[in-house]
């Protein structure tokens, strides 16, 4: 009896290890999930997925949530074997690498037409389609400020003044799509030449490279630096949190990039990816995205929010999200070319 | 006892051979599928273009020709170097005053001293932060220098690894022999003379061990250099730049490759002084009795309970700034920052999914591990087999998480792999864990079959009982204290892994060290505090739980183990 | 069943268990060299030999706990060569018990007793039955650890009778006891297994066990069978140089033999027939067989020797001779009646005989 009881753990051990795990959460992941990868913020997804879910009850989202670069590189890695339904809420120039892959399924969501034409791939039908924009902003702690007797700065170029050595914060653009927001907007900006040339500077007076986007803001907000280089969601929440920042909109003009919905070719549940792409066009969603982002897809929706001007959408720069994915490996390289080095003294 | 001719009927036994056979068989095949095609695959892609065509060695080239490449490997190894040199010194100091000197709260000194092992490697770097950092309690201390850097990996590595280093010597020192330091005491040699001469040689080869195993863990540790490396480049975190920032496969796998290049000397020249070691142990000898003498005993004291502090204060540090509401600025206490669900990482989920990742790792694993030891020692049928077991057991310990989780990847995301279905599911996670801690899991059980009766076996099958039944009426039982403790190994090392998962979980299987990394990315640092905390409290709870099972069990079993 | 030391006689029962032409290599080490052996029904064997001889090695082989890499094996003439030591339906006692820790002394002593056939009670019965067959009656409830090095051993014994099996493997059962116990245990083994009449082959490397317990006895050397017989064909007529000189006491002088004489020094020594050898060879005998009473002129072989130390161990006295002219000295056992009625004393000179039918000759190196 023991002996057929020993055999049948060995069995479930192998089992259990092999088989039961995988095999149970794929069943239990089938039903009538959407597989939904997105790079949003943590605290604004919930409104969303339950004013979705309330417009398609027949559909469940299942969602994978990770900071920009990571979502983009799990599902290049995914590539041969496609786990998401649809990418919701992630960088537009991540998109556009995704794009390149041949990895996107074109698709006109319904209400596709009342979408601003900036907000949207110009091809028939789009690739990918726009929700919302972010924009660089920068986060000034006051009273690390006032301590060390720090100006508040106006622009970029104030930045690299050496008034700032060690104070700024910003994010790596090779891990992060804040960080190459602002490296790529720059060079757009300022062109190639005098772009590197800030970015010089500016490093100078970087105290530490950051992974994520919204790093650089927290840490100005503790404390820990005077200036984060970040974008205007992240700021106005710890602000509300009680941080002692200022929201600052350099006067140059702002880098921005553009949260975007695009279905993934070959998804599982193609009939749930469109629902969803369908809804994030609507008026209902682009009223929660207002809620947090001051530009969103559809005209006349977006009102301003606390601490962003009202002319928000008018600082922005252009941006050239078909240059900037073309030429991000290029723009990466170099700028590990000149600033992966810091740590050795400059001679 | 008249019909002692007749042969009694018994089952057929050979079909327990063929059980024994196709056990070996489905290890080794597992091994084969969970350690070396990953790394092949691994490998194979650093040897690839993007579109998959064989390359050669143009990514290495490629990586190499990239500015800056070097430091990174310069960094490692000066890191590494330096939180060896560092861990190994303190650890040794402190691993002596435990065993050779009358110091009193040895016992609470050495729980101190162990204590990192319940935490994520990423703890320390945050406690560090908020102790060193711009706003930092002690940041007078740093003398101007700055926390996020090399100094600040440094301590943070110091810490993560200290444990590793302490159970390494004090095994070593606790080991030595008396009649040495007897006959050198009665030649009348000078304490420092008994040290040079006697007490250092006795633990060299736990010197040389703990250098290695610490040398490992700092070079591929990637939570303390996440944390607080700032612009300190290191190999274990270009891997992740590589594939995370830059999306580039093949130039993560050429950074893996070389990770797992240090790694894998380490561990083959720690492999073989290990191996001469158990020789110089297996000699007879009369275990070391420290006698009190006060002016050491107490400088020793001063000396571990400074180093226990220093560990407690980073453990207190993170439990504080969970409490603390909005850092420096507003010092409310707070419970707002274990509010995980609007954070991310994946909330409380997170949390479940890793007690619930642990449980199984830690039952599923230490069933694994346990009867692969057990059958690659004990069994003598299919050696090709046992063979297989036994060199794949060693490997995962030269390979870094980071390396691991990559591999998995390439493996089990291939759309031609029948395994896929694994990919983004608990058992993946499960797997990889287990795997990546399996070495050290499968000495521990290997170490404590050595020490049974090599005939055990075959007495129970001279008996006519199937080798599963002595297996589960003996060797199980008198191994009841090992078995525990892998379990214990397997449980807390799963609460608190990052590298290989982190490139493995899905939405429905994020993790609480992972939603740690998260927050912290995120500069969400109060409850990546929070989070990091609780993984202490439950890896300490569990902890506890297992203590009191292996006293329950010691009492139990102090009839039959005599003596 | 009649059985007494010396007086079986092997080819008038049938082979219980038959080796024949085993061999085994560990790595480059050959540990078995083309062994055959019979053990007959009821027989008790001891495989006898310095460490390192391959007894042990053989025993496992014949338990099928080791595989061999050539030979047969047949028991009861079926071959069982490939047979799992699990259906060799053989009971061993391991030099190290290998008694259960875990398991009380009733659960170790049943652990090869099926409880289906049995049944709880039908266990218990067997149980007590075999304790007191070993004398431990009433001990079940123990631990091994809790027992006596002698009664683990008997706990060992009554375990792998259990499941009375047809032959019981003994492996130096007895040399982890101190000197009385040992004796003591001897006699008991030796009494259970007459009672039992189970054949048993026993692996000892202490030819006193060997002499008194066996049967016969298969002196190894080299993984190599040197002799088979009974303790006294062992002892009385050793067939080699190496089985001489292991069992008991053997002097081993350089001698050379011609026809029917043997020549030491200058003397020469009459042989009986059929004693072989010519040239240079050992001239062997047995302390005790050397002759100190009643010698004279007639008598055959006598010898004129000094004796240089005379030393008394308690039964006998063990004398030291120098041969005249002799180069080795001469060891020899004389009883404490010879001495004392004698007069013998260290430094005396005494005539003594060594008795032709007492020397063994083996061939020599020259």
């Amino acid at each position: 009896m023991w002996a057929i009881k020993c055999n049948k753990m060995l069995a479930v051990v192998f089992a259990a290890v092999f088989l039961i795990g995988g095999a149970g959460l794929a069943f239990a992941q089938a039903k009538t999930k959407v597989n939904v990868y997105t790079a949003l913020e943590a605290d604004q997804i919930k409104a969303y997925k339950d004013a979705f879910e309330k417009a398609y009850p027949d559909v469940e989202m299942a969602i994978t949530r990770d900071s920009t670069g990571i979502i983009t590189a799990k599902l290049l890695a995914e590539k041969n074997n496609p786990q998401a339904d649809i990418v919701w809420g992630v960088a537009a120039t991540s998109l556009l690498v995704l794009d390149a892959e041949g990895m996107l399924e074109p698709y006109a969501p319904k209400g596709l037409d009342a979408v601003k034409p900036f907000f949207r791939d110009s091809r028939n039908p789009p690739h990918w389609v726009g929700m919302d924009v972010w924009a660089a902003t920068l986060c000034f702690n006051t009273i690390e400020a006032e301590k060390k007797n720090i100006p508040k700065p106006e622009s970029w170029a104030d930045l690299a003044k050496p008034i700032y050595k060690g104070q700024i914060v910003m994010p790596n653009p090779a891990s992060s799509g804040t960080g190459f927001l602002d490296v790529s907007s720059w060079l757009q900006m300022m062109g190639n030449e005098k772009g590197w040339a800030f970015m010089d500077a500016l490093h100078q007076n970087i105290g530490v490279y950051t992974h994520s986007g919204s790093k650089p803001c927290n840490l100005a907000a503790s404390g820990e630096y005077v200036v984060g280089i970040s974008f205007e969601y992240r700021a106005s929440a710890n602000k509300v949190k009680g941080a002692p920042i200022d929201l600052i909109f350099p006067k140059e003009g702002l880098g921005y990039d553009m949260e975007a919905t695009a279905i993934i070719k070959g998804a599982k549940n193609m009939d749930g990816a469109k629902k969803l792409a369908d809804w994030s066009v609507t008026k209902e969603a682009n009223g929660l995205y207002a809620r947090n982002f001051a530009v969103v897809a559809l005209p006349g929706v977006g009102k301003p929010l606390e601490f962003v001007p009202a002319d928000f959408e008018k600082r922005l720069v252009k941006n050239d999200f078909a240059w900037a994915a073309a030429n991000r490996e290029k723009i990466l390289a170099e700028w590990n070319k000149r600033y992966n080095a810091k740590s050795e003294p400059k001679s | 006892m008249s019909a002692v001719a007749a042969a009694p009927a018994r089952r057929s036994l050979d079909r327990d051979a063929w059980i024994a056979r196709v056990a070996i068989a489905a290890l080794a095949i597992a091994l084969i599928v969970t350690v070396a095609l990953p790394l092949y695959a691994m490998l194979s892609r650093g040897l690839e273009s993007k579109s998959g065509a064989f390359v050669g060695f143009a990514n290495y080239v490629a990586y190499f020709t990239t500015p800056g490449v070097g430091r990174a490997v310069v960094n490692s190894l000066v890191i590494a170097l330096a939180s060896t040199v560092v861990t190994v010194s303190v650890a040794f100091a402190f691993a002596y005053g435990l065993t050779r000197s009358h110091m009193p709260c040895k016992g609470v000194l050495k729980a101190v001293a162990l204590a990192p092992l319940l935490a994520p490697s990423l703890l320390p770097g945050i406690a560090l932060v908020y102790l060193f950092g711009k706003q930092g309690i002690l940041k007078s201390l740093m003398f101007g220098q700055d926390i996020y850097g090399p100094i600040g990996i440094l301590l943070g590595e110091v810490f993560y690894c200290f444990p590793a280093a302490i159970l390494i010597l004090s095994t070593a020192l606790s080991l030595s022999d008396q009649r040495l330091h007897d006959a050198a005491v009665s030649l009348g040699a000078s304490r420092w003379r008994i040290f040079r001469t006697v007490t250092l040689p006795g633990a060299r080869y736990g010197l040389i061990s703990a250098c290695f195993v610490v040398f490992t863990l700092a070079i591929t540790d990637f939570g303390v250099p996440k944390v607080i490396g700032g612009w300190y480049d290191v190999l274990a975190i270009d891997v992740y730049k590589q594939v995370v920032g830059q999306q580039d496969f093949q130039k993560g796998a050429v950074v893996s490759a070389l990770l797992l290049l240090p790694a894998a000397l380490a561990f083959t020249a720690d492999f073989f002084v290990r191996r001469r070691q158990v020789a110089l142990l297996s000699a007879r000898s009369v275990a070391f009795r420290p006698r009190p003498e006060r002016v050491r005993d107490g400088l020793l004291f001063i000396f571990c309970a400074a180093v226990a502090l220093a560990i407690l204060t980073v453990l207190l540090t993170a439990a504080g700034a969970s409490f603390v509401k909005f850092w420096p600025y507003n010092l409310d206490l707070w419970l707002g920052h274990y509010d995980f669900n609007n954070k991310d990482g994946g909330g409380w989920r997170a949390y479940y999914n890793s007690v619930e990742m642990a449980l199984w790792t830690a039952t599923c694993g230490t069933a694994v591990v346990f009867l692969g030891a057990y059958l690659s020692e004990k069994s003598n049928l299919f050696a090709a087999g046992r063979a297989t077991i036994r060199f794949l057991a060693m490997i995962p310990m030269a390979v870094p998480g980071l390396v691991l989780g990559l591999a998995y990847i390439f493996f089990f995301n291939d759309p031609a792999n029948p395994l896929n279905v694994l990919y983004r599911t608990m058992a993946i996670l499960v797997i990889s864990t287990i795997v990546h801690f399996y070495t050290v899991a499968h000495l521990t059980a290997v170490t404590a079959l050595k020490q049974m009766d090599p005939e055990f076996e075959a007495a129970g099958a001279s008996l006519g009982v199937p080798w599963y039944t002595t297996f589960r009426r003996v060797t199980v039982p008198v191994a009841m204290p090992a078995v525990l403790d892998i379990s214990i190994y397997l449980f807390v090392s799963a609460m608190t892994t990052v590298s290989a998962v982190v490139f493995l979980y899905a939405p429905s299987t994020a993790l609480a060290s992972i939603a740690v990394l998260n927050m912290d990315d995120a500069g969400d640092i109060a409850p990546a505090a929070a989070m990091a905390m609780m993984i202490v409290y439950t890896s300490g709870a569990v902890r506890l739980l297992h203590w009191l099972a292996t006293r329950g069990l010691a009492r139990r079993s102090q009839a039959w183990r005599g003596r | 069943m009649l059985r007494f030391a010396g007086l079986v006689m092997p080819s008038s029962k049938p082979f219980y268990l038959r080796v024949a032409g085993i061999g085994k290599r560990f790595g480059d080490t050959v540990a078995l060299k083309d062994v055959s052996l019979s053990v007959n029904q009821g027989e008790l064997v001891c495989f006898l030999g310095p460490s390192g001889c391959g007894k042990t090695t053989l025993l496992r082989v014949i338990a099928g706990l080791e595989p061999q890499d050539a030979g047969r094996i047949e028991r009861g003439g079926r071959d069982i060569s490939f047979l799992p030591a699990a259906r060799r339906d053989f009971g061993i006692v391991f030099q190290s018990y290998a008694l259960f820790p875990n398991l009380t002394v009733a659960d170790n002593v049943s652990y090869g007793l099926s409880r289906r056939r049995l049944g709880r009670a039908g266990i218990a019965a067997k149980v007590e039955e075999l304790l007191e067959m070993v004398g431990l009656s009433g001990i079940g409830e123990r631990y091994p650890a809790q027992l006596s090095g002698g009664q683990q051993q008997r706990v060992a014994l009554a375990r792998a009778l259990a499941p009375a099996p047809g032959l019981l493997l003994l492996d130096e059962p007895l040399s982890a006891l101190d000197a009385r116990v040992r004796g003591r245990l001897r006699q008991q083994i030796k009494a259970l297994q007459r009672r039992l009449g189970v054949t048993t082959i026993m692996v000892t490397h202490d030819q006193e066990e060997a002499l008194t317990l066996a049967d016969r006895i298969a002196v190894m050397n080299h993984g190599m069978i040197e002799q088979v017989g009974t303790p006294l064909e062992i002892y009385r007529r050793p067939v080699s140089r190496f089985v001489a000189d292991f069992v008991g006491v053997m002097n081993v002088l350089d001698a050379t033999a011609t026809g029917g004489m043997v020549h030491i020094g200058t003397r020469a020594l009459r042989l009986l027939d059929d004693i072989a050898p010519t040239g240079p060879v050992h001239l062997c005998i047995r302390p005790e067989d050397v002759v100190v009473r009643g010698v004279g002129a007639a008598t055959a072989n006598a010898v004129p020797v000094r004796i240089e130390t005379l030393e008394f161990t308690g039964p006998f006295f063990r004398a030291i001779l120098r041969l005249d002219g002799g180069e080795a000295p001469l060891v020899a056992d004389l009883s404490i009646n010879d001495v004392s009625d004698l007069a013998l004393a260290a430094g005396q000179a005494v005539t003594v005989a060594l008795p032709p039918d007492r020397l063994r000759l083996y061939p020599r190196e020259a």
